[in-house]
């Protein structure tokens, strides 16, 4: 029997972590984030849900150690992450962040290189890592040549090899069709359970959230601060089937529930007058 | 950044261009590079007398035919080139080819050909200018949807009144670009071969100057062509913009 | 080679050879222009003879400065330039013109200072060819994505490395197409200099050929010029070409 995240010991602690800002030019200082606590246990899934624009973006930068936190702190397996990235955590991007100027195999392998690991060992964990990704027919084609799903694969198995223990994803899926978003759902599934690594996604869609975290956040409208963190108790051995149960539905709701007026501020609906039409 | 902050910027750049033409003149001393005042001086005397409106008028009359050759040939190669996939398939990279190549070298070719007047002067200008006027009017007209050319043809309107009524005025701000480009090169190309081998005209003025030792003459000259291009290169630009804004 | 190639290759062999059958029948007057065979013998000639040697070192020697010059400090200023953002607004007007105005008319000027030496061709092929590689150096470094630095901090690179494993490969397409353009710039200066005014080099043997009425030799050296100014854009044309279909193969 598996323990249940809730028994694990905490990997990542995040104790009052603010965001703002600063003025810039003609614009006034943005608070952007937080405070905002969260504890996450070694191995869960996390899923980050939230209107347009709430600072999900920046609490994985905040996370990563690529922003450092106006006020709080974030602690990744004890020790304090500030500006710089910690050994061990990996993230994904938004953004196509493969590298055109290489092959697949060699975007690959671009981080390993560098750590002085043997060749060989460089050798297996690449093609481990893309055949899991399943671009093994792939090695040796440039970014450019493959479709907008394909290089995020090549980002995540660059990310693979490192062998990170945190993963932080930021809407990797954005720009795929919803059929691809819930096939890539899988692949993010199968890849959490073989690494064991504790993984934080980002994402807009309910259906995403809903069907692959263990704990989904939904957070409110600008400045983002997580309104309810749900449980949402699937096995860890789940996949996109689990679409067609009925918890499936009530937590997606619940999801909306929450977010919907937030949404509606986001987009500058005034949600009150709304509700009373 | 605002408009203001941005002027005043480049008004400190052109003081500091100012400020090193004074520095090198104290270096080179005043037979090789004449002083900024100085210069101007000289320019207000210089521009309204009769030497200089010869050679200036002679300047203008070889630009002036040269840049007509340029754009009646260029329009229609490139036209042509553009409209007609094989040709500009075939043709493109030639023209790629000519335009990088250093044009001075066949100069003496055109003299032999066209003689050390007028003419030879045009004809070198022009081939400065069909270039990038040719290019330029290629990727326009490629890059008409085809849209409209269907509708044109659901229009009944013919081959002449296609480019005409339909080619050219949807690849206009592109070909303007392309002829503002050939204004440029077109100008240089007349000053080069008037460098070269002319007794009229600005540049064989300036050629003049130099042998002659007449620094002062040489600098104003040149100044007043600078002044001159960028001028104009500033109202086909402004032009320009309102041609794609439109569009 | 592609059905096109061989198209374009046969249209440039029809109007070579059309070319030469109408010299060789006397409809071009022999005296302004030589067949092209004749022109290819007497290139082959003169290159076997040496004779123009020290003058193809000297051009080409220049013209080398000329790049490496404006390649290296065109690369640098524009690294500075990009880094500096209110001097590049300042001078923004400066790049939009300078291409504008003919710059070559002040090789006279650069004569009257330095004198008749290299130097004045030098200065002159530097000025025309540095800020094409500045403002092509500008736009590439605009154009590095900016998920790189936050990829490259990601993989905790250093300065140096984040900049020569990621920005330069990332700007490379347009940092070499700054070179192309003050490859070619450079040359055209330079032969253009040395056509005016220069006391050696290929454009002073051609501008010496054809005041000594020298058709032969004129028209060798011209081919040759031609030849070689030719294959080197060409060259660099069809390796920008490929480099850039590697990064957007179809897809931008």
């Amino acid at each position: 029997m598996t323990i249940s995240p809730s028994q694990r010991e905490v990997h990542v602690q995040v104790a009052g972590v603010t965001r703002i800002y600063p003025a810039a030019g003609d614009h006034p200082p943005v608070h952007a984030l937080g405070p905002v606590d969260l504890t996450l246990r070694k191995g869960e899934f996390f899923a980050v849900i939230g209107p347009s624009g709430c600072g999900k973006s920046t609490l994985l930068e905040v996370l990563a150690g690529l922003q450092k936190p106006t006020a709080g702190r974030v602690t990744f397996e004890g020790q304090l992450v500030s500006g710089t990235v910690p050994e061990g955590i990996g993230v994904v991007f938004q953004e196509d962040a493969s590298f055109p100027w290489l092959t697949v195999w060699d975007n690959a392998a671009f981080g390993l290189r560098r750590n002085g690991v043997k060749e060989a060992e460089v050798r297996r964990r690449v093609d481990d890592a893309l055949s899991f990704m399943g671009l093994k027919d792939f090695t040796r084609a440039y970014p450019s040549h493959l479709s907008g799903g394909m290089r995020q694969r090549v980002c995540i198995a660059r990310t693979l090899v490192l062998q990170p223990r945190f993963i932080l994803l930021d809407e990797p899926f954005g720009a795929l069709d919803a059929q691809t978003r819930l096939l890539m759902g899988d692949e993010m599934l199968r890849l959490w359970r073989r690494t064991g690594a504790t993984v934080l996604l980002i994402t807009h869609a309910l259906d995403e959230a809903a069907m692959l975290a263990d704990r989904v956040g939904a957070m409110s409208a600008r400045p983002g601060r997580f309104i309810e963190i749900i449980d949402t108790g699937w096995p860890r051995e789940r996949d996109s089937g689990i679409v067609a149960e009925a918890a499936f539905g009530e937590i997606t709701g619940r999801l909306w529930e929450r977010l919907r007026g937030e949404s509606m501020k986001a987009l500058g609906y005034d949600a009150a007058a709304m509700a009373a039409e | 950044m605002t408009a203001a902050r941005r002027a005043t910027d480049t008004f400190v750049i052109a003081g500091a261009i100012l400020v090193a033409w004074q520095v090198l003149h104290q270096i080179a001393g005043t037979t090789a590079l004449p002083a900024p005042l100085p210069t101007l001086s000289y320019l207000l005397q210089l521009v309204p007398s009769a030497r200089f409106a010869e050679n200036a008028a002679a300047t203008l009359e070889a630009f002036g035919l040269a840049l007509l050759l340029a754009c009646l040939i260029g329009l229609a190669v490139g036209v042509w080139m553009g409209a007609h996939r094989l040709s500009g398939a075939v043709g493109e990279p030639i023209l790629v080819a000519l335009y990088s190549l250093p044009k001075i070298t066949l100069y003496p070719v055109v003299l032999l050909i066209f003689g050390l007047g007028l003419s030879g002067k045009v004809v070198f200008g022009a081939m400065h200018g069909i270039l990038p006027i040719a290019l330029l009017t290629m990727g326009a007209i490629r890059a008409i949807p085809s849209v409209y050319l269907r509708s044109a043809r659901a229009l009944h309107l013919s081959p002449w009144q296609t480019i005409a009524t339909v080619l050219l005025p949807a690849a206009l701000p592109e070909v303007f670009t392309g002829l503002r480009i050939g204004f440029t090169v077109t100008l240089l190309g007349v000053l080069l071969g008037e460098m070269f081998a002319s007794k009229l005209g600005l540049g064989s003025m300036i050629m003049t100057d130099m042998s002659l030792a007449q620094s002062e003459d040489m600098i104003t000259v040149a100044l007043i062509l600078f002044v001159f291009a960028a001028f104009a290169n500033a109202l086909l630009l402004w032009v320009e913009h309102k041609l794609q804004r439109r569009a | 080679m592609t059905r096109i190639g061989l198209i374009r290759l046969a249209v440039i062999a029809a109007l070579i050879g059309g070319f030469e059958l109408a010299c060789r029948a006397g409809l071009v007057n022999h005296r302004i222009v030589i067949p092209p065979s004749e022109m290819a013998g007497a290139l082959a000639a003169l290159l076997a003879s040496g004779a123009i040697n020290s003058d193809i070192e000297r051009t080409l020697g220049v013209v080398a400065v000329v790049i490496a010059l404006s390649v290296t400090f065109g690369f640098a200023a524009g690294i500075a330039i990009h880094a500096l953002p209110r001097l590049r607004e300042a001078l923004e007007p400066l790049f939009a013109t300078y291409y504008a105005v003919p710059i070559f008319i002040f090789y006279p000027v650069l004569i009257a200072i330095f004198g008749l030496s290299p130097i004045p061709i030098v200065l002159i092929g530097v000025a025309t060819a540095i800020v094409a590689m500045i403002i092509a150096t500008i736009n590439g470094l605009d154009r590095i994505p900016r998920v790189l630095s936050k990829v490259a901090r990601v993989h905790r690179l250093g300065r140096i490395a984040t900049a020569v494993r990621l920005q330069l490969p990332a700007a490379a397409p347009y940092l070499f197409t700054g070179v192309k353009l003050s490859v070619s710039y450079g040359f055209i200066a330079v032969i253009a200099a040395e056509f005016i005014l220069s006391p050696a080099g290929l454009g002073r043997d051609i501008s010496d050929a054809y005041t000594d009425f020298n058709n032969r030799r004129m028209y060798a050296l011209i081919l040759f010029l031609l030849i070689i100014a030719t294959v080197v854009n060409t060259a660099l044309h069809a390796l920008d070409t490929r480099w850039s279909e590697r990064r957007t193969g179809g897809r931008p």
